[in-house]
């Protein structure tokens, strides 16, 4: 599935470049250049060939791991990538983390006391972080916390430290979706017949939570954790901005900025392979979590 | 049917609250011209910059310019919600085009425009919509193309297995046997029983597709600045808020506000059309 997507977003990003108005020679020189000058940048970038070469010279070079380089700075897109990767990793998986650690605790936590005044306050403070923008949270929490109370630094990635807030913000955005997931996949299994069983035999409820409905419940949540992690990758782009940290995002946004489409394109492709994998590791951890998964492929 | 989802909708306080706010910001910023003029949007008076919330009748206040904030929310209001439910809409029409198509004829068709669904979905629909923005080029119109195009696949799919699941459903079958005709069927049957989930995605999609624009205004890459846009107000006050915080709360309360009744109205309509989730 990862050839089809990474072809098919490539290629429709090509075509819309090619019909879209504007030279991007003329908008990389400035209104001052002469034709000449065009005509040469033009070449220079490839963009005076036909469309269908321009693109399959293109994949020729992502095949081998060649992204191009920039339009504006002339850095190598993958080298810039990579340089940068490790910060947005950190803010993305500490993020993670935070929704996971926080949002399946109190998912069990609403589900099990279904429909109570704790189910419902869960419920909507979640929805409440989940539908503030991310952005306007972080500047707030920007302005009290590190400007006016100074408890931690505003911004910067010079260490762990200047990851706590970003990750907490991040976090908060896609909290909610954990804790709704974890919570209707919990009723689900709450209502089956072996968990009746268990409580009648006399195991403790505490048992009966943990040992029966968390560890059946547990799949479709992990099937969400991966889905919130493609969510997670647009939410680093906006935080980044926000915590200015020299990250993915912030290489991203500067790139539509400019329209410096092989940037763009470049991160987009290895993002898009970066959910691939994942979805593909999700599928794998269900064979671990479930056996019955593993039993149906006669593993 | 629709009587009694009428009926279970408004016994949900929650959504029905979201309703009622809804509502009124769509009033208030359709209303706009009659209670502020619109010249109070650009008109820039360096002696009132600052001014806090409640003083000078600035409801909310003024910026760095001493443009009226009150005036720049309720006409960014119009844009931000504007845009949300237009780009909600190309969307929409996309989806229920290329969704009906697949689930009607099924097969290849089928195949094919699922299989382009998934390519789309497949990379995270807000980096899509920057990705399309930078190969179209930056401005309001380009945003809303490019926010319709990220978004239309999950609509596509929604009505498709809307499509699917009433498909064999006896009720259809019964209507073909005493001979009702394609349009009928489809009009009669098919959209009515269908268009439940449909509604669902899309009241949940305009919150997200809200704050998508206001992300993208904030970052500049959507609604460019001078307009005012939720997000865009917020972006032109960011240096300020450091030292008059009002200027970042206000703008970004009606943001979460307008998002999150959405999302309230769109849970509210799930459980009104499926009670069977809640119980």
């Amino acid at each position: 599935m990862l050839i089809p997507v990474i072809i098919g977003i490539t290629l429709f990003i090509y075509v819309i470049m090619s019909v879209a108005p504007g030279d991007p020679a003329r908008m990389i020189l400035g209104q001052d250049a002469t034709v000449e000058q065009i005509q040469a940048k033009r070449a220079e970038l490839g963009l005076d060939r036909p469309l269908l070469i321009r693109y399959v010279n293109y994949m020729a070079g992502v095949v081998q791991g060649d992204f191009g380089s920039s339009w504006y700075n002339e850095y190598n897109v993958i080298a810039e990538f990579g340089a940068r990767l490790p910060n947005t990793l950190t803010l993305g998986m500490t993020a993670m983390a935070l929704a996971a650690l926080l949002g399946i605790p109190l998912g069990v936590f609403a589900a099990v006391r279904q429909y109570s005044v704790y189910d419902y306050t869960t419920l909507v403070a979640a929805m409440i972080f989940s539908s503030m923008p991310a952005f306007w949270f972080g500047l707030m929490a920007q302005v009290y916390l590190c400007l006016k109370l100074g408890w931690l630094p505003a911004t910067g990635a010079d260490s762990l430290v200047h990851f706590i807030l970003p990750a907490v913000t991040l976090a908060a955005a896609i909290l909610a979706s954990q804790v709704r997931m974890t919570r209707t996949s919990m009723l689900e299994v709450i209502k089956q017949d072996y968990v009746r069983t268990a409580r009648s035999k006399g195991a403790p409820e505490k048992r009966v939570i943990v040992k029966h409905v968390l560890r059946n419940g547990l799949l479709p949540v992990v099937t969400s954790l991966g889905m919130g992690f493609a969510l997670l990758l647009g939410g680093t782009v906006v935080i980044e901005s926000v915590f200015a940290i020299p990250g993915v995002g912030s290489l991203l946004i500067g790139a539509v900025r400019l329209r410096d489409v092989p940037v763009v394109m470049g991160i987009i492709v290895v993002i898009a392979c970066f959910v691939g994998v994942m979805n593909l590791l999700v599928d794998l951890l269900y064979a671990v979590i479930d056996p019955r998964v593993k039993q149906g492929y006669g593993l | 049917m629709w009587g009694l989802v009428a009926f279970r909708f408004r016994k949900n306080k929650l959504a029905m609250v979201g309703l009622a706010v809804i509502v009124i910001l769509v009033i208030a910023s359709l209303a706009a011209p009659l209670f502020v003029d619109y010249s109070n949007v650009y008109t820039q008076n360096i002696a009132d910059r600052f001014i806090k919330p409640g003083t000078n009748g600035h409801i909310f206040g003024t910026d760095q310019f001493g443009r009226d904030l009150f005036a720049r929310i309720m006409y960014g209001g119009r844009i931000s919600l504007l845009a949300g439910l237009i780009s909600v809409g190309l969307g929409l029409i996309l989806g229920l085009v290329l969704g009906g198509t697949a689930g009607y004829y099924g097969g290849k068709v089928d195949n094919i425009i699922m299989r382009v669904c998934d390519i789309f979905m497949a990379v995270p629909q807000t980096l899509l919509t920057m990705a399309i923005v930078a190969a179209l080029g930056q401005g309001t119109f380009n945003m809303l193309i490019a926010l319709s195009v990220a978004g239309f696949p999950r609509y596509a799919r929604t009505v498709r297995s809307s499509i699917l699941t009433l498909r064999g459903q006896e009720f259809v079958e019964a209507a073909k046997c005493y001979g009702s005709s394609s349009p009928r069927i489809i009009f009669r049957h098919i959209i009515p029983n269908g268009l439940g989930p449909v509604i669902v995605s899309a009241t949940l999609g305009l919150g997200a597709t809200i704050l998508s624009i206001a992300s993208l205004g904030f970052l500049g890459i959507g609604v460019q600045a001078p307009t005012p846009e939720w997000g865009t107000i917020l972006s032109e006050n960011r240096g300020n808020i450091r030292y008059f915080p009002f200027l970042g709360l206000i703008p970004g309360m009606f943001i979460a506000a307008a998002v999150m009744c959405l999302n309230f109205m769109g849970d509210g309509l799930r459980d009104a059309l499926d009670p069977r989730t809640k119980s």
